[in-house]
């Protein structure tokens, strides 16, 4: 029986096989996948803000772009994970609302998507698989079985990446 | 400066709160009545500061669809406000609007949008207009953008823009009934906070 393991928002978890990791309703906020095949280790990250520089507080670290995956990649490293092997995935970003008005809040999901970008780029962690931008909320379930990423949204359908 | 964010409030202050939050529902209600040409009647708002996980909770889970229309204030009063309005409420005004069941609303009928986005537009203007007449502030409001999504992802957006000011918003619950139907909305209030403490200063309130 695999269980489910639910990510809140500026928070982070890891899973084995063959559990699942799931977050709800990514708006513009940014999911972060992280697999390593050999040992089937998963480890998800759901970011708010792109950078720790905003509000420089420790307890705060899961809610960031730039702090979160390094947190991730020490946390799955830990249970055995070797992040020369880590694959990401990642979803998220979206502009929910045109906001002609307002380009800083146009603006937010795309600022996430390039922090995460530029976050995993440092640690050399390459993307093999991403579903970010549009206009749309997504649900995210990550298997830690195959590393497979399967999003929800309410009317525009479901994918499997 | 006051208070930093809404965690500072007092009690009277959040009584003080609670009235702009009532006065603002009547005012939008009235307009609403005038709209759908018939009789909106409105409970008492039932009002609170809540973070952002609580109103999503309060809306009923992440993952509940929800239709909300997003409005920036500037003027004397800067900040955002946002109307989310349940399935019930969009059904009930739509109906009634545009004279036919709306059947599965979803958000892709684009005279249907265009038709909540100005109830949302004329019911935000006569919120505001209400706090406006209250404080002798002057306060403006954009044009609303509309969408129609999971609340969660809705809420990442105000969560994400305000982060650095403050994890609680303004949460009124407002219970509207007309012709025996009943529909909720909810009408999240984010002032900035020197905004805050004008509002509070303008009502003779102390800091």
């Amino acid at each position: 029986m695999s269980k489910t393991v639910t990510v809140g928002i500026s928070d982070l978890n890891v899973a084995k096989s063959p559990d699942i990791l799931v977050t709800y309703a990514l708006g513009s906020c940014v999911g972060i996948c992280l697999y390593d095949p050999t040992i089937k280790l998963a480890g998800l990250s759901h970011i708010m803000l792109p950078s720790s520089r905003l509000a420089p507080d420790a307890n705060q670290a899961m809610k960031f772009a730039d702090t979160a995956i390094v947190m991730l990649v020490k946390k799955m490293e830990a249970m055995g994970g070797r992040s020369v092997r880590f694959k990401a995935k990642i979803a998220g970003g979206a502009q929910m609302f045109a906001a002609k008005s307002n380009a800083s809040v146009a603006n937010i999901g795309a600022r996430n998507v390039q922090a995460v970008k530029e976050a995993l780029g440092k640690l050399h962690i390459p993307i093999i698989a991403e579903d970010t931008g549009k206009n749309y909320g997504r649900t995210l379930y990550f298997n830690a079985e195959d590393g497979m990423m399967r999003i929800k949204s309410v009317n525009k359908g479901e994918w499997t990446w | 400066m006051a208070f930093k964010d809404l965690s500072d409030l007092n009690d009277m202050q959040i009584d003080v709160l609670k009235e702009i939050g009532n006065i603002g529902s009547g005012n939008a209600a009235t307009s609403l009545s005038s709209m759908l040409m018939h009789p909106v009647g409105i409970e008492v708002p039932h009002i609170a500061i809540l973070d952002y996980n609580e109103v999503v909770e309060a809306l009923g889970g992440p993952e509940s669809m929800i239709v909300s229309l997003m409005l920036f204030l500037s003027g004397e009063v800067e900040g955002m406000i946002m109307f989310l309005l349940q399935k019930d409420f969009a059904h009930m005004t739509l109906s009634s609007l545009l004279g036919e069941d709306v059947g599965d609303f979803n958000g892709e009928d684009e005279m249907a949008n265009s038709a909540l986005t100005e109830v949302g537009n004329i019911m935000a203007a006569s919120f505001v207009n209400a706090i406006g007449t209250l404080t002798g502030l002057n306060i403006s409001i954009s044009v609303p953008d509309i969408c129609i999504d999971m609340c969660g992802a809705i809420l990442s957006v105000p969560a994400i823009h305000y982060a650095n000011i403050s994890d609680k918003i303004i949460f009124i619950q407002d219970q509207f009934n007309s012709m025996s139907n009943e529909a909720t909305s909810h009408v999240l209030l984010i002032p900035d906070v020197e905004s805050l403490s004008k509002i509070m200063t303008n009502l003779g309130i102390e800091l």
